[in-house]
């Protein structure tokens, strides 16, 4: 049933490799046949500062994170109590977040200050020497007394022991530890899984009794074969799908790492990787790259995205077949939260750009959708001849969940109307009026169709020109086409209901918080009796009439949305004129979870107001935040000031 | 470089029917033809050749080719040829702009255009002023100098074109005149038949805004009173003969930056610096990303199999 499931963290400094052993040990639970959601959190750091990754197991689908805790790994005291060592800490550590009943690996020495924080509450401790695991595995290999230059290889220890309180076997760990480790790598992979398995060993004779675990599985079924991936691979591999031919980028987080996946593969697969100077040049060179016939793409995040408003200007002018922009959303503004959550961009993506100009904003809501409307994105780019504008974020692009391999066999290609000079009667216009809009396109190095195309208003052979009645034809031409995009794009790629058209709860939302919401609606009404959830994935051109519809058989209306001024919102009232009930937003620079869904609904339920903010797996006031800053100091002020941590250095360079 | 096809055309195959509106005894007139003339020369075929401006007077230019014009955005001339370029390494891929376009509002894009070396030609139509929005200083001015259209003069050093082209590697640098039709004219097709980035700077007159620089201040009255003096006709060697060689190339470098700093009486046009290395599309072409065939028609891109990747991930 429904909220049964496991919920895991390991903490630890920016480089200790966490994200490391969180992925090792999600991978051998989807092996396992289990449903697994991770997603991880971390600072604009390179090494030190405190970071964590959340596992959440379950025997049925699981999309999002709960708050709380069942097993805590922690690779550093930060990770139990906080950053104590600012003048204003940001976080007070995840011991309270611990479940009671629930347990936490730690190493001994901190077990006296934990117990100090934790009180009369119920968790159960597990200290545990991790450089004795580690000190063991390489003995076996032949570098006995280095465990300490070896501290890198702690978090493999958490990741053993953690699978041993699971109960879970260990031959799927070692399994996948094994698979990152081949030719003459493997002997590292040995050592490795040594120590994993020392970790397992010692967790499961040391410490009996954890009240949670995973629910047992039977015998894996062939049917559960299933693959763990990010958003950012789907994209990346959708983007290979669809033949994308080019695509650039300039650094930025959290959209880079699509950008190096697609690097890693360049080779095998013809695609061209630019790496350009700034997203100014990202931009044109794939606009370009578009009119040069290929299939292009470029992929950033919000500062990045902000350079580039004059290059989807000049797509669109020019009536290019692309590129498709994947716009990561990041907390903002300006520079903001680089490596944190939010959907602010919404706003951004529809205006971006001076004048009137086509383009389409999609917005995918989890791991199969990044794949699926990336390979319809290429689609829409050639055949409407406009930039295509994919909504991603942080949350979306990092999070690692499981799902059954995509189903390719429905997918075509669809590169819009070709110009064939065997065939053209007369002159070739690249701007030629048509009905629907659309010209046929040609490509530069054709014979025959000699074309030119400009940024400045253009006649249909696409030469320069103020004149007025070329300046309302052309304006409508390019216009017009977003209309063709209403009519043609079938609804279910426009939005998704789930549950009744007539329930008397509508929550309505679009992007990365659908996984929240669903996994909510199974705790909160998992019948759909009373909720259903509509998730908008075109938002531009807006399905203003099926929205209006769907909102108006609704009693209550909750839109729910990570930005501060709740721009879906505001967006339904400007396409429907419907005014939404209840403004359910959290702008904290995490992603939700089910239960501040939960949180949400209830709040509604109960006749909270129109604005219902979240942050920290509740609802909370407009001085929420401000109370959090004093508490935490208070915080330090009882427990005395920290050391920073240490930050664990490659071998070699130990201190 | 595009393939030759049969010795038949000429510059007038070259021309477009669109009514020229530069001012009256503009130097673009004179570089358009001469770049006419260098594809004529070249017996390009003019669909396989694709001229790609900026904005301002000289991003007209594709309007009056008879070629793939595309007239992108200010100081974009750079990021437009390489992404077409990569789209379609077959092209002859040329870019033109101003010098406001390539060394002020592109002067990234310049910088990093170069480093990349793609096989491509870049004219700069330098007249030290920013003529269409009727004749604001430019990146190139010297400091202390004021043409009418300016209110004061300028207060900012000038940038050198030829020395930034040779820090930024391009691997072709030169400069032209835009009223020596011939002399310009060589020196494009020099630089479409070089391998690699191109720059070639271009004195251009701008006989509306700029009354400094004049076709009299270039020519002088007569020939013996010219401050253009041609490289070509000096002992003045700017070929890197062996690029493995970083002595030489060092060497070449630093004899063109000088020669780019003589500029009291005369001034030096044509081939400051040149080298053959392996340009961006070839280093792809090595590493497998780029085949023979440009990834605009490349097939097989539309029949990739990611299953191995799929599977990577179960």
């Amino acid at each position: 049933m429904p909220g049964a499931s496991f919920s895991w963290m390991i903490g630890g400094p920016q480089g200790s490799g966490i994200n490391l052993g969180a992925e090792i040990l999600a991978k051998a639970l989807s092996r396992l046949g289990y449903s697994v959601f991770g997603n991880i959190e971390y600072h604009s750091n390179i090494k030190g500062k405190h970071s964590y990754y959340r596992l959440r197991v379950a025997d049925f689908s699981v999309r999002s994170h709960l708050d709380e805790v069942h097993l805590l790994a922690a690779l550093d005291e930060e990770t139990l109590l906080g950053d104590l060592y600012h003048e204003f800490p940001a976080h007070r550590g995840h011991v309270e977040r611990v479940a009671a009943g629930g347990g936490i690996l730690l190493e001994p020495e901190m077990v006296e200050r934990v117990k100090e924080r934790l009180g009369n509450r119920e968790v159960k401790l597990c200290p545990i020497p991790y450089s004795e695991m580690v000190g063991k595995a390489l003995t076996q290999a032949g570098k006995g007394g280095q465990a300490h230059e070896y501290r890198i290889m702690n978090n493999t220890a958490a990741l053993g022991a953690s699978a041993g309180l699971m109960g879970i076997p260990f031959e799927p760990v070692a399994e996948v530890i094994m698979s990152g480790f081949g030719g003459k790598a493997r002997r590292v992979g040995e050592t490795n899984v040594n120590c994993a398995r020392f970790g397992y060993e010692y967790a499961q004779k040391e410490f009996k009794g954890l009240a949670f675990r995973p629910t047992p599985r039977p015998q894996r079924a062939s049917s559960d074969k299933q693959i763990m991936l990010k958003g950012y691979q789907a994209v990346g591999m959708a983007k290979l799908r669809a033949g994308c031919g080019v695509q650039t980028y300039y650094p930025i987080s959290p959209a880079t790492d699509e950008s190096v996946y697609l690097e890693e593969h360049q080779n095998k697969y013809n695609l061209v990787v630019l790496q350009t100077e700034d997203e100014v040049s990202a931009v044109d060179a794939a606009v370009m790259a578009a009119h040069g016939g290929v299939r292009a793409a470029t992929s950033t995040s919000g500062p990045g995205f902000a350079l580039m408003p004059e290059g989807l200007g000049f797509a669109a002018m020019t009536e290019a077949p692309g590129p498709v922009v994947c716009l990561y959303q990041r907390g903002g503004p300006s520079t903001g939260l680089p490596t944190r959550h939010e959907q602010g961009d919404l706003r951004f993506a529809l205006h971006a750009g001076q004048g009137d100009i086509p383009r389409m904003v999609l917005a995918p809501g989890d791991l199969s959708e990044c794949f699926y409307d990336t390979f319809d994105a290429f689609n829409y780019a050639d055949r409407y001849q406009l930039p295509v504008i994919l909504l991603l974020d942080k949350h979306l692009a990092t999070q690692y969940g499981s799902l059954p391999a995509f189903d390719m066999s429905g997918l075509r290609i669809d590169r819009g109307e070709l110009f064939d000079p065997a065939q053209g009667n007369g002159d070739y216009y690249r701007y030629r009026f048509t009905q629907s809009g659309i010209s046929p396109r040609a490509i530069p190095g054709q014979e025959g169709t000699i074309f030119w195309t400009t940024s400045d208003e253009h006649d249909q052979v696409g030469h320069i020109t103020e004149g007025i009645g070329n300046r309302l034809t052309m304006m409508s031409k390019r216009m017009k086409k977003m209309a063709l995009v209403e009519a043609e794009i079938p609804e279910t790629k426009k939005l998704t209901l789930v549950g009744r058209d007539d329930a008397p709860v509508l929550v309505l939302s679009w992007g990365s918080t659908k996984g929240a919401i669903l996994d909510a609606l199974a705790r909160f009404d998992p019948d759909h009796k009373r909720t259903s959830f509509l998730q908008i994935r075109l938002l531009h051109p807006f399905p203003a009439q099926r929205v209006a519809w769907l909102l108006k058989r609704a009693a209550k209306v909750l839109c729910v949305e990570s930005n501060y001024s709740c721009q879906l919102a505001s967006l339904v009232r400007e396409k429907t004129g419907i005014e939404v009930h209840h403004r359910v937003h959290k702008y904290d620079g995490h992603p939700f979870s089910e239960d501040e869904i939960v949180a949400g609904l209830e709040a509604a339920q109960q006749g909270a107001g129109e604005e219902i903010l979240l942050s920290e797996g509740k609802v909370v006031g407009p001085t929420y935040g401000r109370e959090q800053v004093e508490a935490l100091v208070e915080l330090r002020e009882k427990f005395g000031r920290m050391a920073p941590p240490l930050v664990p250095l490659p071998p070699g360079y130990n201190r | 470089m595009a393939t030759v096809t049969a010795p038949s055309l000429t510059v007038k195959d070259f021309k477009s029917e669109v009514h020229n509106d530069w001012c009256p005894g503009c130097g673009d007139f004179g570089i358009v033809t001469a770049l006419q003339m260098a594809l004529a020369k070249l017996q390009l075929a003019p669909h396989q050749v694709v001229v790609v401006s900026g904005i301002g007077c000289s991003g007209k230019t594709p309007h009056y080719m008879h070629t793939y014009g595309f007239h992108t955005l200010h100081g974009r001339v750079m990021p437009s040829v390489t992404g077409l370029k990569l789209a379609n390494h077959k092209l002859t891929v040329i870019g033109v702009g101003g010098d406001g376009d390539a060394y002020g509002i592109g002067a990234g894009h310049f910088v990093n255009g170069g480093r990349r070396n793609l096989d491509i030609t870049y004219l700069v139509f330098n007249n030290d002023v920013y003529a269409l929005t009727k004749g604001q200083a430019s990146p190139t001015i010297k400091k202390g100098m004021k043409t009418k259209s300016m209110s004061e003069a300028s207060i900012m050093e000038a940038l050198n074109p030829v020395a930034l082209g040779l820090a930024c590697g391009y691997t072709f640098v030169a400069r032209g005149y835009a009223l020596d039709v011939k002399h310009l004219a060589e020196l494009i097709a020099q630089g479409i038949r070089h391998r690699g980035s191109a720059l070639i700077d271009i004195f251009q007159t701008c006989p509306t805004y700029n009354d400094l620089h004049t076709k009299t201040w270039y020519e002088g009255k007569d020939k013996s009173q010219s401050r253009l003096l041609k490289l070509e006709e000096t002992d003045y060697d700017p070929v890197v003969h062996h690029p493995s060689d970083s002595g030489e190339v060092s060497r070449k470098k630093a004899q063109a930056l000088l020669k780019s700093e003589e500029d009291s009486e005369r001034l030096p046009i044509g081939v400051f610096f040149k080298m053959e290395v392996p340009t961006y599309e070839e280093y792809l072409r090595q590493k497998g990303v780029l085949s023979e065939e440009p990834q605009a028609t490349l097939d097989t891109i539309f029949r990739r199999d990611i299953q191995p990747l799929l599977d990577a991930l179960a």
